[in-house]
């Protein structure tokens, strides 16, 4: 950008800072091994979790019986999960292994200040797939909250064992899981790009495509079968949608000029674009095979990045048409728009919307005093909540429950993934050891698995 | 002496600009063009040179000058004509051509009048901080600024595409103002190269 860096109007801000609580009650390291498919590499995958809230859930994990055996430990992995979500604190079960619901001596995990205890056993069974069970106890009830049983072949075992975190933020939190999500992010390493798709853990990754000009702003579609970015191979911007399965691609946006900023209407049968075809940089709708061009925004400015409301009828985008970026809403119609509301007041660099999943709220980038941070606003009250203190945040998407936003930041001149809690509670840092990690994008729900 | 020296330091001024495919293409002529700088020891005007080729040679035929004599050196990646420069830079957050790049926007803006079948890519950059793709929509202004000064020096609008690459491809790879100013900054490439 070149703009506005030092401009800011002494405005007194409305905007609240967060408590960013970086008190570090609870720091963790947990190294995991992000392997990088096709390179035959193993790069580490460092999440490091910052905060946490007042209200965690004390959960103690008992290793499953048998687990030691399989080719994949569950336990590991649900505890890992739960933990990264911020809600939860691992209570250590300490050398008490019961497996049974009628093995477990419910005084001895009060003692231990459990308030919920999750207890299972895996089988291999006749040609390799593997028999899981657990329960789900509420240690001061003394009774059991859900009993779960499923089989799974040894290559599914992380997914299962995601499934089963799912199963348990569910239960005890009342909300949606996202532990089995995926996530969409480029790499850029040496020269470079490779976009890729991993399980939501950061495990699992797998180039969607690599190529040595510059990829940019991954969508994912609604059922999480394709991918849109934009590629620089032809030296401009180009909007492609790749299909994850078949890894069939197509260019859907290679008009004159430059073709960016892809979004998916929420039914998937359309993609916001941002075209220069006909002067400026504007918003455009075409059908997702590349045809049927409309218009939509008209303004002797820039339109971009736009989002979709959940239920289609709108979209909110970044425009500079009142002098400065800062983010705007209009209806979803037949014809193409010239007016257009505006919702950020504060500062003059507001910019990369995007909808929360329920279209209550959107988060977006604010320059402050101190840098480009995430921020959400709610629609209803206009309120705005600075998420982040760091100096160089870019790219907030929602995870598909709404709960955590994962965007990109810097350190020490290198692009990391972070993820921080939408209430500003909790911050992770994920980032692997080579590379420089930009542009994320959180993928839809996928319950159903392979 | 002197004179080589600078031929030099042009060339490989130019060369940095390049990326590597276009490099074969262009390193033999540069070659030549050293040689030749070498061997006469004087500078031909800008004018005289573009005069000559000008009208005459289609921007497509750049590389047959390898194996030709200096006479017929393409203007357009001879070190000494000022069609070999192809940068316009830009002031932070500003889209506006400045003074000091009208020459050379009008230059290339004859080339195109005298060559209606030339053919110019416009790329807009930008510097790293903020949205990329808001980046790519400024970048997009810039590009666009400098194809509205061409066609105002009589280029045709078909004969020019404007697209931006944002703040993707640095030419700096610092993170400070010097690699920033370097960073804002729109390309001019022809058809071919």
């Amino acid at each position: 950008m070149t703009g506005i860096i030092y401009a800011f109007p002494r405005i007194p801000l409305k905007v609240i800072l967060m408590q960013v609580r970086l008190r570090r009650f609870y720091s963790y390291a947990v190294v995991l091994f992000l392997w990088l498919a096709g390179a035959n590499a193993y790069a580490t995958l460092n999440i490091e979790i910052f905060g946490g809230g007042a209200t965690q859930i004390p959960i103690a994990i008992v290793p499953f019986a048998g687990e030691e055996k399989i080719s994949q430990s569950i336990t590991p992995v649900v505890a890992a999960d739960l933990q990264r979500s911020g809600l939860f604190r691992l209570v250590d079960p300490a050398g008490l292994r019961p497996h049974e619901p009628v093995e477990v001596s419910y005084p001895d995990w009060v003692n231990r200040g459990a308030g919920a205890l999750v207890i299972g056993s895996t089988t291999i069974l006749a040609g390799g797939q593997v028999a899981i069970r657990f329960q789900l106890l509420d240690v001061a009830k003394q009774e059991q909250l859900m009993s779960y049983a499923e089989t799974v072949p040894a290559e599914q075992l992380r997914a299962a064992a995601h499934r089963i975190a799912d199963m348990i933020y569910e239960k005890l939190t009342g909300d949606v899981g996202v532990f089995s999500t995926r996530i969409a992010y480029v790499v850029k390493q040496g020269k470079k790009y490779s976009l890729q798709v991993a399980d939501a853990d950061g495990y699992n990754a797998q180039p969607v495509i690599e190529y040595t000009e510059p990829i940019i702003s991954p969508s994912w579609s609604p059922d999480g079968t394709k991918l849109a970015y934009v590629s620089f191979e032809n030296k401009k911007p180009v909007v492609y949608v790749q299909h994850l399965a078949t890894r069939a691609r197509k260019a859907v946006a290679n008009f004159r000029g430059s073709n960016s900023a892809p979004a998916w209407s929420p039914d998937g049968s359309k993609l916001a674009v941002v075209l220069s075809l006909m002067g400026g940089s504007q918003i455009f709708l075409i059908n997702a095979d590349g045809g049927g061009l409309q218009r939509l925004t008209q303004s002797s400015g820039i339109d971009t990045e736009p989002s979709f409301s959940p239920d289609g009828r709108y979209i909110i985008f970044t425009s500079d048409r009142g002098g400065s970026p800062q983010i705007y809403r209009m209806p979803v119609t037949e014809g193409v728009s010239r007016s257009a509301e505006r919702l950020t007041f504060e500062g003059s660099y507001n910019v990369s919307p995007r909808y929360s999943p329920d279209g209550k709220s959107f988060t977006f980038i604010h320059r402050g005093g101190g840098g480009f941070n995430v921020a959400i606003q709610d629609l209803a009250t206009r309120q705005v909540q600075l998420l982040t203190d760091s100096r160089f945040d870019e790219s907030p998407s929602f995870a598909p429950n709404g709960r955590i936003i994962l965007y990109a930041t810097e350190i020490k001149g290198r692009g990391i993934l972070s993820a921080v809690s939408s209430d500003g509670r909790t911050r992770q840092q994920l980032s692997t050891q080579a590379g420089d990690i930009r542009e994320p994008a959180w993928g839809p729900m996928r319950r159903l698995q392979n | 002496m002197g004179s080589h020296a600078k031929a030099a330091k042009l060339a490989s001024a130019f060369l940095v600009n390049l990326k590597g495919n276009e490099m074969k293409k262009v390193v033999a002529v540069l070659l030549i063009s050293l040689l030749t700088a070498c061997a006469s020891q004087t500078k031909k005007s800008d004018a005289e040179v573009e005069d000559k080729s000008a009208g005459a040679k289609p921007a497509t035929e750049a590389p047959r000058a390898t194996t030709e004599a200096a006479p017929t050196l393409n203007p357009l990646t001879d070190p000494n004509n000022i069609l070999s420069r192809r940068s316009v830079y830009f002031e932070f957050d500003s889209f506006v051509v400045k003074d000091e790049y009208k020459s050379l926007v009008g230059a290339h803006a004859g080339y195109l009048r005298s060559n209606p079948n030339a053919r110019v890519l416009l790329q807009g950059n930008t510097d790293e901080r903020g949205s990329r793709e808001y980046n790519l929509a400024l970048g997009q202004k810039r590009a666009d600024a400098v194809r509205y000064a061409m066609t105002l020096s009589g280029a045709k609008e078909s004969q020019i595409e404007s697209v931006s690459l944002g703040e993707e491809k640095p030419r700096a790879s610092g993170h400070d103002e010097a690699s920033w100013t370097e960073n804002r900054r729109v390309d001019i490439r022809y058809q071919g190269e």
